[in-house]
């Protein structure tokens, strides 16, 4: 399976009947075609909009409807729209359950680096500082590495995004959480050892005694 | 409120000028007022707005005319000529998270000082920033922000110029509405009063000076 199938397939699980959810672009973005349709989730998009539905049919895209990405997308029946300042009242004021987002690093305490690689990559962080600081739960949504570098590290290099911790993260390889402040092998992907997943990861993880396998 | 021509409404921005406008991506941005702004070459503007749009688009035709000397923004990662002029040091940009910037400029326009966030703390954005104990939490102080003129982007304005705004492309405008000395708006359509109900006013009139007549 692909990689950030595998990832967006597991983050789905975490969502529950009535959550206000917010995904991030990327891999995130993914995560509501796997939500199932009996689960009643409220998707958020941060430039204005509860309710977020499908890609429009050709033809049928309104200019004054898009996600945070600026690409058209359609409201549900039931959906709501409504200003900057009350998009980020209800992220920063504990009224999202479940934020999704990518990330370039966690570190072995949870915290996320995910907006800028100085010198190369500064865009700006958007909406991320506001997400990490105000959601209910941060889910971080990743490939466990990249170009053979691990994204699970000791201590982040690149700027935080936030000094709250992080409560998940994803990965192709493995789900790893922070009970007691330390990063915590919690699953591991179909088909990746223990072994594996220690052998790409660069901060140190606690292993409990049984680490089942993602039901996926 | 008054009504002007596009023409009109430009030439009272000086080059220079501190600028905010409304948008989000490009959508929910007065268009046409950029068109002009760029016909009449008002350069060195002090640009606030969400993020740099994409070449072409909405605030993106000031980076391309290299109109903007300075910008305040939360996001300009999808326009890779604004990304180059900030890495050149054409432009000075000041980045901002996005909560924050949007209550900063609510600020501006509310009489406040500033606002107090926990966004931010024990981060980049912190620096040089007053931390500030509430009940035990930290939070930086966020200073407001306000511009000499705002260009803000409505669905309906009526002949008084009572607003309200259409879908996602409501986002800053109407925080934006509040927070600058003069208020410029392009609306979608221009519709007598009392089509607008007063519950589905968003701006009230007073708030705006100009609106610009259709073209």
């Amino acid at each position: 399976m692909d990689p950030q199938i595998i990832i967006a397939r597991r983050v789905a699980k975490e969502l529950r009947e009535g959550n206000l959810v917010n995904l991030g672009i990327g891999i995130p973005t993914l995560v509501a075609n796997y939500v199932p349709s009996e689960l009643k989730v409220f998707f958020q998009s941060e430039n204005g909009l509860i309710g977020t539905g499908p890609i429009p049919e050709q033809g049928m895209a309104h200019p004054l409807l898009t996600d945070a990405g600026g690409r058209p997308i359609s409201a549900l029946p039931g959906a709501a729209t409504f200003d900057s300042a009350m998009s980020f009242g209800l992220i920063r004021g504990g009224h999202v359950d479940v934020t999704v987002l990518g990330g370039l690093q966690v570190d072995a305490h949870g915290l996320l680096a995910n907006w800028m690689i100085p010198g190369k990559m500064v865009p700006g962080m958007g909406g991320a500082m506001d997400l990490v600081s105000g959601a209910r739960r941060v889910i971080v949504a990743m490939q466990h590495a990249a170009k053979g570098k691990s994204k699970i590290v000791a201590k982040c290099t690149l700027p935080l995004t936030s000094a709250r911790p992080v409560n998940l993260v994803v990965t192709d390889m493995a789900v790893i959480g922070f009970p007691d402040g330390k990063a915590t092998l919690l699953e591991t992907a179909p088909g990746i050892s223990i072994g594996e997943v220690l052998a790409v990861t660069d901060a140190e993880l606690v292993i409990p005694d049984a680490v089942p396998e993602m039901k996926i | 409120m008054k009504v002007v021509s596009v023409e009109e409404a430009v030439a009272m921005i000086p080059s220079g000028a501190s600028v905010m406008v409304g948008g989000f991506m490009g959508v929910g941005t007065p268009e046409r007022l950029l068109d002009e702004l760029v016909r009449q070459n008002k350069a060195g503007l002090s640009l606030i707005c969400n993020d740099a749009a994409t070449p072409g688009k909405g605030v993106g035709k000031l980076f391309d005319a290299t109109l903007v000397s300075k910008l305040t923004a939360t996001h300009i990662g999808l326009n890779p000529k604004a990304q180059q002029q900030m890495l050149g040091n054409q432009i000075s940009v000041d980045l901002v998270p996005q909560g924050t910037f949007v209550e900063r400029i609510r600020a501006g326009g509310c009489g406040l000082g500033g606002v107090l966030t926990p966004t931010g703390v024990g981060t980049l954005v912190a620096e040089g920033k007053r931390q500030i104990e509430v009940d035990g939490k930290p939070f930086l102080l966020e200073t407001a922000i306000r511009a000499q003129f705002a260009l803000i982007h409505a669905f309906l304005a009526d002949y008084l110029g009572n607003l309200s705004y259409a879908l996602t492309a409501r986002n800053f405008n109407p925080i934006m509405a509040m927070a600058a000395d003069t208020v410029i708006v392009m609306a979608e359509n221009i519709v007598p009063v009392g089509v607008i109900a007063p519950d589905h006013v968003v701006t009230p009139a007073p708030l705006v000076d100009y609106i610009i007549a259709n073209g």
